[in-house]
């Protein structure tokens, strides 16, 4: 087992998740690849061969776009969320390209300070080296919590 | 007459004030699933492009009835109550599935397809002892039926045995909008859900009221998906429930920009670095790029540009709601339109860019009423009209349509005047 390699890519997901819980949106975003793909999809429909995602970003442009949204646009659930990443695995490694999962639940804390879980799920995550340091190609959620919360807007 | 219901006043007589407590009162949901979802109404149950093969079939709700939908060996459709005849245990375990007869796992009593009992181990005992007495099975221990009608490929079923027939129900209005909307074979594409801490009957009110669309929502307003300002309006059935509320692009008629000085949500400024993913291709041939048809009382069938969806409201207790929304295209997509709807998928559901307000919006409302016994809404916006079809968007007749055909399923008497 490559230890260097297990420990950033780990390290990659802890800072992806803090990003996310201390709302630090440009610092996520920032994790990704130029050309990249941001994909949750319900466990589901992923086993049924269904294709139809809860969010598709195709593109960082689309990806942009979402974060842009959900920081000048949206209205939603005032909240904090608290990500878990665990059982963080490397499955595959090649050249400058890595394929990664990790397991995750998200809980989220209201306006009122209670918690509840909000998903879990399994992170699968491409990774590319750039300059010496990995981004993320490609990151999907999948969900095994298969009915969301009261609705998603910040990125899990 | 619906005795707890009753308890709550509606003051005025064209139902512009609505009491709070018929949202949060246990006695007042337990009397809505035996009058409304367990009475004289259809409930949307699935596409029939879900269960397309013998043998397939689907688990549900109505209301909060465990419901399966299946398709039999000759093609017909069948719905029944997945509650074993002999115990009570949930028949069917798996959301969807294929299967040539449906057997309990507790005792292993077997059904056929259209819910009939084909079988029971050691019906008659063992060597002349134990079993049922001979009179004790017949006929009518059996799953509950359904009785099932499809029209255009969308499935309803009701347990309403005298209940008119589905089209009857659905009104011309709205038939020809599933002709509209179901005309081409249909390819079903997946599933979103979500669950809202709030009441069923602030959502059927969410989707009556276009009047909100062009104000909470900014993706819409500010993109010009729909606006007030628009061309449009809500078309509305005779027993008032059912609506459908549109809007035609390109058709302001009034400057959009200072027609929303005062509106919050209305962003000059704001662009999209995918604005193809707003594209509305003009598939119905009618310019009306996003209409919302409701129908009493768990069903909306949606349009929002080219994405095209199902909903199905699901209760479950008075304080909570699942929303199932089935996503489908056409088989004769080309593979650019299946991938232009696959990207609207950001638009609606849980994480939709335009829609995900509602979410917030009801369990606000849901969250301050929770203990209100006297108080009342106000939806009075209209209320010198009657509820009847209008062209425009600034109004709340629709919501007051709901309640018109709500309180008549429940034997409230309210709204006199309408």
């Amino acid at each position: 087992m490559n230890i260097a390699l297990h420990y950033e890519v780990q390290d990659l997901y802890a800072r992806y998740a803090r990003a996310v819980d201390d709302a630090r949106f440009d610092d996520w975003l920032a994790l990704f690849d130029t050309d990249c793909a941001y994909y949750v999809i319900p466990r589901e429909n992923a086993q049924r061969g269904l294709e139809l995602p809860i969010v598709r970003c195709r593109t960082r442009d689309m990806l942009t776009d979402r974060i842009v949204s959900l920081q000048q646009a949206n209205i939603y659930n005032i909240h904090t969320d608290r990500h878990m990443v665990s059982n963080v695995t490397v499955c595959a490694e090649e050249a400058d390209a890595v394929l990664a999962e990790a397991d995750f639940v998200v809980f989220q804390t209201d306006v009122e300070g209670q918690s509840r879980l909000f998903g879990a799920g399994r992170y699968r995550t491409q990774l590319v080296r750039r300059e010496g340091r990995l981004a993320i190609r490609e990151q999907t959620a999948i969900l095994d919590t298969a009915a969301v919360p009261t609705l998603m807007a910040t990125p899990i | 007459m619906s005795q707890t219901a009753q308890r709550y006043t509606w003051p005025g007589d064209k139902l512009q004030h609505v009491p709070f407590g018929i949202f949060t009162d246990e006695q007042v949901y337990q009397e809505e699933q035996e009058r409304i979802f367990r009475g004289r109404t259809w409930s949307y149950l699935c596409l029939e492009a879900e269960i397309p093969k013998p043998g397939d079939f689907k688990t549900l709700f109505v209301g909060d009835t465990p419901v399966v939908v299946d398709r039999a060996q000759d093609g017909s459709l069948h719905a029944f109550v997945n509650r074993c005849a002999h115990r009570g245990a949930t028949v069917r375990r798996e959301a969807c599935g294929n299967a040539k007869e449906h057997v309990c796992c507790y005792h292993q009593w077997c059904y056929d397809l259209s819910g009939k009992l084909v079988g029971v181990p050691f019906k008659r005992g063992v060597k002349g002892r134990g079993g049922f007495p001979k009179e004790a099975m017949n006929e009518e221990i059996r799953l509950t039926p359904l009785r099932v009608e499809s029209y255009r490929g969308a499935v309803f079923g009701t347990f309403c045995p005298d209940i008119e027939p589905l089209t009857d129900y659905l009104d011309p209005q709205f038939t020809a909008h599933l002709d509209r909307l179901l005309s081409r074979p249909v390819q079903l594409l997946g599933y979103q859900r979500q669950i809202i801490r709030g009441n069923w009957k602030l959502y059927c009110e969410n989707v009556r009221d276009p009047y909100h669309g062009g104000l909470l929502h900014l993706f819409q307003v500010t993109f010009g998906l729909y606006r007030n300002t628009q061309e449009g309006g809500t078309r509305i059935s005779a027993l008032k429930g059912h609506n459908i509320s549109y809007s035609v692009q390109g058709t302001d008629q009034i400057d959009a920009k200072s027609a929303h000085a005062d509106v919050g949500t209305y962003r000059e400024g704001f662009r999209l670095r995918c604005p193809e993913l707003l594209a509305y291709q003009d598939e119905f041939q009618d310019r009306c790029g996003l209409s919302i048809m409701s129908v009493f009382p768990n069903a909306v069938f949606h349009q929002i540009s080219n994405s095209l969806a199902t909903r199905q409201i699901r209760t479950r207790g008075p304080h909570e709601f699942e929303l199932y929304w089935t996503y489908y295209g056409y088989q004769d997509d080309s593979p650019e339109m299946r991938e232009h709807r696959l990207d609207q998928a950001n638009l609606a559901g849980p994480a939709g860019l335009v829609s995900m307000e509602d979410g917030e919006a009801i369990e606000l409302v849901h969250r301050s009423i929770r203990g209100e016994r006297q108080a009342h809404s106000f939806v009075a916006m209209g209320a010198d009209e009657p509820i009847q079809t209008t062209s425009t968007l600034v109004s709340e007749i629709p919501i007051r349509g709901f309640w018109k055909q709500y309180t008549q399923t429940m034997g409230i008497e309210a709204g006199s005047a309408v």
